[in-house]
């Protein structure tokens, strides 16, 4: 009997955490994940060539690939990538977007403009991509320079975790902004990976 | 003034070349201080402020904007580089007004309506202010009416207008139709940049040009109104 074929989704590796859960969750046995560096978002125009070399470096090895990326401010350079490796993505225009949903994304947006958002990823490694990466540990002059134009932080949860809240409200704090909460789950990252994977997806938190 | 202490070494003690390429040194390392001082020295020795800001400040601010061009330097370097500048600037804004020079050009600035991300748009108001632009600039979040109220009242030769996220970089059409709608596209320069935007997009949503940074925000902005100037010339 022939092996079933296998699948790859390339991931964000601000998405490894996620993608690996639900695919542990929901079984997917025939789907291998490739994560690239997530500090690739310090230079977007870096995402779609990274993102183009690993599509090649797999393809002759996979039934199919998947790219678990938003537009992730490449400015529609990683969608005509993947239009002529003809490869999809997720929907929207970044994280923040897909797990929301994006007309619960667009209505924090509309509502503030001026918010900061974290994700469950953002939130474990804050210190080290927005404190240190934006410098502010060592130029702390530099905080209302990044931030002086936000209002509040916005922490779209993934998964519950009882230390993840006050978590955010610290991080809130040191940024100097009204902290909200918001349980996503995984949103929409979930629904497009499974219909990927092609299997009935199994309900996962939140319900 | 006291002498400087052991294991610094007096700005006043270098000559012009050497303090020259000190500043460019001290921008580099954001260090403010030290730009105010070499600019308050140049002053001194009977430099006109506009040879200080150009030869000094500006020439400084353009290898930092290098080497963050080709990643040696990050967005805290390029902040820091950028706030040693304003410290000199803030010392010949006033000299330079009294010199009576007229600005070069002027460009009204601002981020479109929902984005509130201003840095890069900061630094290109500086360049731009740097190399004698006057630059009108309207802050962050604005709506179409807000450019075309101050396009009115200031009548400038640019529109500049910037956006980091690339839900809200598509207003920049709204805005550019709307000029078109009242017949006033052809009075301005439009100038677009912001991270994820790009020569296509520029091109799509009807502007004159995309700048990919401040330094080439300057040189096309200078660019496009010699053209235009030249055009004018002709036609009379």
């Amino acid at each position: 009997m022939d092996a079933p074929a296998r699948q790859l989704v390339i991931a964000c590796g601000a998405l490894a955490h996620e993608v690996t859960a639900l695919k542990r969750m929901n079984g997917w046995t025939t789907l291998d994940v490739a994560c690239l560096p997530p500090e690739l978002h310090n230079r977007p125009e870096k995402i779609a060539p990274a993102v183009r070399e690993k599509i090649r470096e797999n393809r002759g090895r996979y039934a199919s690939i998947f790219v678990a990326y938003g537009d992730c401010g490449t400015g529609g350079a990683l969608d005509a990538v993947l239009a002529e490796e003809c490869v999809e993505r997720i929907a929207g225009a970044h994280c923040y977007e897909f797990y929301a949903g994006p007309s619960a994304f667009a209505e924090l947006a509309d509502a503030e403009p001026g918010t900061f958002y974290l994700t469950d990823f953002l939130l474990r490694h804050f210190d080290r991509l927005v404190i240190e990466a934006l410098g502010i540990d060592r130029h702390p002059e530099l905080l209302p320079v990044y931030f002086g134009n936000y209002r509040r932080l916005v922490y779209l949860a993934q998964s519950p975790k009882p230390d993840a809240e006050a978590g955010a409200r610290a991080a809130a704090a040191r940024l100097g902004l009204e902290c909200v909460v918001k349980q996503t789950g995984y949103g929409d990252l979930d629904t497009s990976l499974a219909a990927f994977a092609g299997r009935q997806r199994i309900p996962v938190w939140p319900a | 003034m006291a002498e400087a202490a052991e294991g610094e070494f007096d700005l006043k003690s270098l000559d012009d070349a050497e303090l020259v390429e000190q500043v460019h040194d001290d921008m580099y390392n954001g260090l403010k201080a030290e730009v105010e001082e070499a600019t308050h020295i140049f002053l001194a020795r009977g430099w006109a402020p506009d040879k200080v800001l150009n030869d000094a400040l500006v020439e400084g601010m353009r290898i930092v904007g290098i080497d963050f061009r080709d990643g040696i330097l990050f967005v805290p370097e390029v902040l820091l580089a950028a706030n040693a500048m304003k410290g000199g600037m803030a010392i010949l804004r006033p000299l330079l007004a009294d010199t009576g020079v007229e600005p070069i050009g002027k460009i009204v600035i601002g981020t479109v309506k929902g984005d509130i991300h201003d840095i890069g748009k900061n630094l290109v108001g500086m360049m731009l202010e740097g190399a004698g632009f006057e630059v009108i600039d309207l802050g962050i979040n604005n709506a179409a009416e807000k450019y075309l109220a101050a396009l009115e009242e200031h009548k400038p030769d640019f529109l500049g207008m910037s956006a980091l996220l690339t839900t809200t970089m598509p207003y920049m059409k709204v805005v550019i139709d709307e000029l078109k709608a009242k017949n006033l596209r052809d009075k301005y320069i439009v100038l677009v940049g912001g991270a994820p935007l790009n020569e296509e997009f520029g091109k799509a949503v009807g502007a004159d040009a995309y700048c990919r940074d401040a330094a080439i925000a300057v040189e096309t902005a200078k660019r496009l109104l010699a053209e235009r100037r030249a055009r004018l010339a002709a036609a009379h």
